[in-house]
């Protein structure tokens, strides 16, 4: 009797909890405390996904909780004095091998056909070679001959350096602002070519549903097509070095005739073949 | 009558000597394991002290308490002192003195090995933690060592590659003693389908050491070689690749964390049917998913590298293969519940760490599935998200299950029964500190912060906080378990031969403490 109670209990506790994941789901407002939606196609199948995940791992975590919490409570000695004596059961050590496989299928589908789609890097627009240095980053726009080191703000550097005490608070995007962001046009196909100037690096920024390496020596190519204009943080993943949790990543997505004028504002003022040369270290080391 | 005689001579010839000559020149399994479990205790401390250190600096936003140089040593040593400082000579401490005991065994197949594996250990680590002290600092590239990164250490890089070697050695030593004595001392009539269970899962890691070890060794010396014989094994412009670090280091590197996690099963496997009063759920079942989770570590190093830019087959294998590890990991969690299941259930300290295990354990698991998806993963990788999932498997996972097996065998080691009431105290603080320790972590990664930083932007600041809390809670709290240790091998209420009621097993036939040499002559079994 209780037994059967206590079954009909997770259950509906199950129900409530996918009904409420089925509704949260159209409320995806920027959160502390989940993936972003993003503003790319990709970041948001890679939400989706993520929150497939998220609630079937939900949904099996409450089965085998309320199991093991089921047995806590009525198997305990007081409850049940005589122990049970079996210790197998061949359909059940069956059904509990072939399901989790079919519940894996469940989600290894959507992921695989997603990550075919993130690969296919045809017919894009515009190409952005991304180079990390220990500790900066370099963004180079070969259609443009335009080249753009990118290092931590001067603010949050003011806040970072031992002996100023200029409160993190008191700065804008404190870790999370740069010299020079990067600055691409919207919905265009944009292929990035990643690679690394000294160590490797990881270009990671949250709300364009992207990380990648950057291995020196080596290229990777991803592709982003940004949907919303604005400006998405990100920052260096992968340690290298000191200065490694101060090298962050700011893109400015502007629609494509604003993104042209930054072209030629950026041209007119860097004029000749270089550009100015490699940044002073901005740690002062 | 003569043969007793015989036995006491024997045994009177082989006293230990006493004082500091003993535990230098000891071959006696129990020692050996007692001086693996101190160690290991140590090293706890001592990489726990370091975690401190991060959490203190993560405390709040623009701490500046250590500088980054310092903070990622830190972060570093943490790593690799907790792996091969506290959990894995823990677990060759409790196989030294229970695998022995377990299969009715008069000692260890190969004692002199046995010394000096333990031996290297301390050198090992004097090697290592020295270069805290020395210019440019220690390790501080993570303990995955990555290249090119790796290669700019100051001083302390070679300290760090021979103190690697020297573990190494140990391990490979430990796991040739531990697969010798299984295989050749089993007591007449133990066959391997009577094992117990972590004998089982010991032997099965064994295995996973002797096989992945010396590919660390090997890696690191080709580290080596880069740097000071001007070698190009990892850097491109010479023919090499760094991205041939990481295959290396993750071929090692992927059986590693199942050689941290199968003892802890076999653990999980004792206790558990202890406490319920009723025999293990699928004993055959459970030996087929260790060798199965074992067989597929080898095949699925790939899933630390989704985001290092590897062709989509690669990435599509390593996904799929990774997922399918879920299959065998839910059929152990699945048995132990049905142990469980209409057993007549007792709550004492090992067993609640071993419940404890069970929930944590799953829930690292979840995570882990997450993380076998590559387009998610290219959101997870190396952020909190990870940090929270490792941390659930290893220290609410394993750490636990040792926690589980102190607490489980104790009596048996020491004559006396431990403090249950600080026991339990120690328990129900640990676990709860570990969750508001472990769990924001989660929704940091989610949100954004990639691990190995020495600060963070201010969106990040509350969680950091309450991390930091439940940390400095859950390094106090091991201050109750050295105490409950040591009060209890001075004195405490004297423990029965069997000192659970519901223990079966061999080492529960022998008294409690052990005497210093158990089995002169095998058991018999029924
Ligand atoms: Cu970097």
């Amino acid at each position: 009797m209780t037994r059967r109670r206590a079954i009909a209990g997770s259950l509906t506790i199950l129900g409530a909890l996918l009904s409420a994941a089925v509704l949260a789901a159209p409320a995806r407002a920027a959160s502390e405390y989940n993936l972003p939606y993003g503003v790319t196609p990709i970041s948001h199948a890679v939400y989706r996904l993520h929150m497939l995940a998220f609630w079937m791992m939900c949904g099996i975590g409450l089965i085998v909780f309320g199991l093991i919490f089921y047995s806590v409570i009525f198997h305990r000695r007081s409850r049940h004095p005589v122990p049970a004596k079996f210790h197998e059961n061949t359909v059940f050590e069956i059904v509990w091998t072939i399901l989790p496989f079919f519940i894996l299928v469940i989600l290894a589908v959507p992921a695989a056909r997603l990550l075919l789609r993130m690969e296919n890097l045809r017919h894009s627009q515009l190409t952005v070679r991304i180079t990390g240095y220990q500790w900066l980053w370099r963004y180079t726009y070969p259609r443009y001959g335009i080249n753009v080191y990118s290092r931590l703000s001067n603010s949050s550097l003011a806040a970072v350096q031992y002996g100023r005490h200029l409160s993190p608070y008191a700065v804008p995007h404190y870790l999370r602002s740069v010299s020079h962001p990067m600055v691409v046009p919207t919905g265009e196909k944009i292929r990035l070519l990643v690679t690394g100037g000294d160590v490797i690096h990881a270009w990671w920024v949250p709300a364009l549903g992207l990380q990648i390496d950057a291995n020196p020596g080596l290229i990777n190519a991803m592709w982003i097509k940004i949907l919303k204009p604005g400006v998405y943080r990100g920052a260096c993943n992968q340690i290298c070095g000191w200065g490694h949790g101060y090298m962050p990543i700011v893109v400015v997505a502007k629609p494509p005739q604003q993104f042209l004028e930054w072209v030629r504002h950026w041209r007119a003022m860097h004029r000749g073949p270089g550009q100015g040369d490699f940044p002073p270290h901005p740690l002062g080391l | 009558m003569s043969s007793e005689v015989l036995a006491h001579e024997h045994a009177a010839e082989h006293a230990p000597p006493r004082g500091f000559m003993r535990w230098i020149t000891t071959t006696n399994h129990k020692d050996i394991g007692t001086m693996y479990l101190v160690l290991s205790l140590i090293m706890f401390f001592v990489g726990g002290a370091m975690a401190m250190v991060i959490r203190a600096q993560l405390f709040r936003p623009d701490m500046q308490l250590v500088t980054p140089l310092f903070f990622n040593q830190m972060a570093t040593m943490h790593g690799l002192i907790m792996i091969f400082g506290a959990v894995m000579p823990a677990f060759v401490g409790l196989a030294n003195w229970m695998i022995p005991m377990m299969i009715g065994a008069p000692d260890m197949a190969l004692p002199r090995l046995n010394n000096w594996s333990f031996w290297i250990l301390p050198f090992a680590f004097t090697l290592l933690l020295i270069t805290l002290f020395l210019p440019g600092g220690g390790p501080q590239g993570g303990w995955t060592m990555y290249v090119p990164f790796n290669l700019q250490l100051g001083y302390g890089f070679p300290f760090m590659i021979f103190a690697i070697h020297l573990m190494g050695i140990s391990s490979v030593m430990g796991a040739i003693n531990i697969i010798a004595t299984i295989l050749n001392m089993r007591a007449p009539g133990m066959t391997l389908m009577k094992m117990p269970l972590f004998v089982w899962a010991w032997l099965i890691t064994a295995y996973l050491l002797i096989a992945v070890m010396p590919v660390l060794a090997g890696g690191v010396t080709m580290q080596l070689l880069d740097r000071y014989f001007g070698t190009h094994f990892f850097s491109v412009a010479g023919g090499g690749s760094p991205i041939l670090w990481e295959h290396v280091f993750w071929f090692f590197g992927h059986p590693e964390v199942y050689i941290m996690i199968l003892p802890a099963f076999g653990i999980i496997s004792e206790i558990i049917p202890t406490f319920s009063r009723k025999p293990i759920f699928g004993y055959r079942s459970m030996v087929y998913a260790l060798a199965s989770i074992a067989f597929l570590s080898f095949i699925v190093w790939g899933h630390h590298m989704f985001v290092v830019g590897m062709p989509v087959a690669a990435d599509l294998f390593f996904m799929f293969s990774t997922m399918l590890i879920a299959v065998p990991t839910g059929i152990k969690i699945f048995n132990w519940v049905a142990t469980m299941w209409k057993g007549s259930l007792t709550f004492e300290t090992p067993m609640l760490f071993a419940v404890a295990f069970i929930v944590l354990f799953t829930i690292g698991g979840f995570s882990g599935v997450m993380l076998a998806l590559v387009p998610a993963d290219f959101q997870y990788n190396n952020s909190y998200f990870v940090v929270a999932h490792f941390h659930y498997v290893l220290v609410t996972g394993a750490v636990f299950a040792i926690m589980a097996a102190v607490y489980y065998w104790l009596p048996k080691w020491t004559g006396h029964m431990y403090n249950e009431f600080w026991g339990k105290t120690h328990f129900w603080l640990s676990a709860i500190a570990a969750n508001v320790l472990y769990f924001p972590m989660h929704f940091l990664g989610l949100a954004g912060m990639p691990r190995r930083i020495p600060d963070y932007p201010l969106q990040f600041a509350n969680l950091n906080m309450v991390v930091s809390i439940g940390g400095f809670v859950f390094g106090l709290s091991q201050l109750i378990f050295v105490a409950v240790i040591f009060s209890c091998v001075r004195a405490g209420k004297k423990a029965e031969a069997r000192a659970w009621e519901g223990a079966r097993g061999l080492e529960w036939t022998l008294p409690s403490p052990v005497p210093y040499h158990s089995f002169s002559t095998p058991p018999e079994i029924a």
